[in-house]
């Protein structure tokens, strides 16, 4: 099954991930990437750019509506995502608490919907 | 029975009640525990159910009525994939199901109901949700039936659970015991919905619940199953001590008329011996572990302190009491608190027992009726006449046991 994990985190931990190339956040962060490969369970991900470059659309009555800013402000923000193929929930979240931002942050776990993709991709 | 010859609609239905009532858990967990799928194998089942109150009148009633069962389910499984309502990658799990459970006598089964306990205990599932769960999918209960015991409505609770069982499909619960790690906190859920579940089925037995017994001796099950699999771990020795207490009474809770008789006016010689002596094993073997620390290690010794009576012909209050501070200061509960109030009144006189009583907030007694019945006894002991029948007439009034009712109403006067 595939899982994408949501990584968020605090406005720490997007400060500490652009303090510099060798600091201990980033550090963890090859580690854990590094394990993730090593395990075969590492498909694909990112991380996101600062808070400050979102930008939020809408469409409501026919005008666009675009906003400054994530669509909502939250303590966490989400800075990345991962997708991880796993066996089981339980696989998924043994990874997430090894997650460097789940010490501070949190992580969102959910299984991709594989057959609502097919249906509207090919139906 | 399996004559091959037709039965009477009346005697299968019987069958089939029974059958469902003794081995529901049993093949939704041997189901389960293979698909994944909780919700579908419940359906499946549910349909096997149909088909054999539409098959066995007309064909007998089968040799081995739960393996028919399970393989018409594995059937219905099957045909949910060929509609395409089960994921392609389980079909190999459903066939295998074909292979690796071979009809046999129903004991021979193998029993998965431990493995399904604890997916029920998930951590990803909401806390409230785990009892629930259990009680339905393993232990057979209604929803409606334990939906009050949660404060809420019985709707209420089935949506709950279907939202529930369709997480537990989605995303890809693995069914697999937990690790050692996951193992503890888990394991106070399952320990909990099993004594949730004695407890239900003791007010079925009293109550109309005509699969009442079983479900009883269900529960008194689960926790050897477990004490089993798990035979260091002192809660679960806890537990299934405190259940073993409780069922080695079961005689000597109605007098020869079926008037409830209180375990403080029980004829221990009515108490089964072998029982109780399997209960102090496991209470032994539990605290040979490490210290008495947890909940239904203190709750059974507790109980242990009332079986001792049969030695020593009275019942050491002040021991009971010590096990009541414990076990308040462990998880203050309304039944902790309401047992050390009644400890105390035994300790210190009806004074001080009513003075504990009503420390507890009338928020967290709500309805409670033990609480009502206790007070009605130690106002009445203090002379308060008037208070006492009233808070009697409360108690008789929040009793659903007809017995009991009778109990109090004979005390009342």
């Amino acid at each position: 099954m595939k899982y994408i994990m949501q990584i968020l985190e605090t406005a720490a931990d997007f400060a500490a991930r652009e303090a510099g190339e060798h600091t201990e956040y980033r550090a963890a962060w090859r580690t854990y990437y590094h394990a993730l490969l090593d395990a075969g369970v590492y498909v694909d991900g990112a991380p996101l750019k600062a808070i400050a470059t979102a930008t939020t659309v809408r469409v409501r009555d026919g005008r666009q509506l675009v906003q400054d800013g994530p669509f909502a402000e939250t303590k966490e923000q989400l800075g990345g995502v991962m997708i991880l193929e796993l066996p089981s929930l339980d696989a998924a979240l043994y990874w997430a608490a090894r997650c460097p931002a789940a010490a501070t942050g949190a992580v969102e776990i959910r299984p991709i919907d594989l057959g609502l993709h097919e249906s509207i991709c090919n139906g | 029975m399996a004559d091959g010859g037709s039965a009477q609609p009346q005697e299968v239905r019987q069958t089939v009640e029974l059958v469902a009532r003794s081995a529901y858990g049993r093949l939704v967990a041997l189901l389960s525990t293979r698909t994944r799928d909780v919700a579908a194998a419940e359906d499946a089942l549910g349909e096997a159910l149909l088909e054999a109150l539409t098959n066995w009148p007309r064909d007998g009633v089968p040799d081995k009525p739960q393996a028919w069962l399970l393989t018409a389910a594995r059937h219905r499984l099957l045909d949910q994939q060929r509609r395409g309502r089960v994921r392609e990658r389980r079909e190999a799990a459903v066939h295998a199901l074909a292979v690796d459970v071979v009809p046999t006598e129903p004991d021979e089964l193998p029993d998965e109901r431990l493995r399904l306990l604890f997916v029920c205990a998930h951590p990803a599932i909401d806390p409230a949700m785990h009892a629930p769960l259990m009680l339905q999918v393993v232990l057979g209960f209604d929803a409606a039936r334990f939906a009050p015991a949660f404060l809420l409505s019985a709707d209420a609770m089935r949506q709950r659970l279907v939202r529930t069982k369709t997480k537990i499909r989605e995303a890809g619960f693995s069914f697999e015991l937990p690790g050692e790690r996951d193992l503890p906190q888990r394991l106070q859920s399952v320990l909990e919905a099993v004594y949730a579940a004695y407890g239900l089925a003791w007010d079925g037995v009293h109550g109309a619940d005509p699969a009442g017994r079983e479900r009883v001796d269900e529960a008194v099950w689960l926790a050897q199953l477990l004490a089993q699999r798990l035979p260091t771990e002192p809660e679960v020795l806890g537990l299934l001590a405190l259940l073993l207490f409780c069922e080695s009474r079961r005689q000597a809770r109605r007098d020869a008329s079926g008037d409830y008789v209180p375990l403080s006016d029980q004829d221990p010689a009515l108490w089964s011996a072998p029982l109780v002596q399997a209960a102090e094993a496991a209470l032994a073997t539990g605290a040979r572990q490490g210290r008495l620390r947890g909940r239904f290690q203190l709750e059974a010794a507790i109980q242990s302190v009332h079986a001792d009576r049969l030695r020593t012909g009275t019942t050491d209050w002040a021991a009971v009491l010590l096990f009541y501070e414990h076990l308040v200061a462990l998880a203050p509960t309304l039944a902790a608190r309401l047992g050390r109030a009644i400890a105390v009144s035994e300790v210190h006189g009806a004074a001080a027992g009513l003075l504990a009583l009503e420390a507890i907030g009338p928020e967290v007694v709500g309805d409670h009726q033990p609480y009502f019945a206790a007070r009605a006894h130690l106002l009445a002991r203090l002379g308060r006449r008037g208070e006492a029948m009233a808070t009697f007439d409360r108690a008789i009034a929040l009793t659903e046991d007809a017995a009991v009712r009778r109990f109090l109403q004979r005390r009342r006067g």
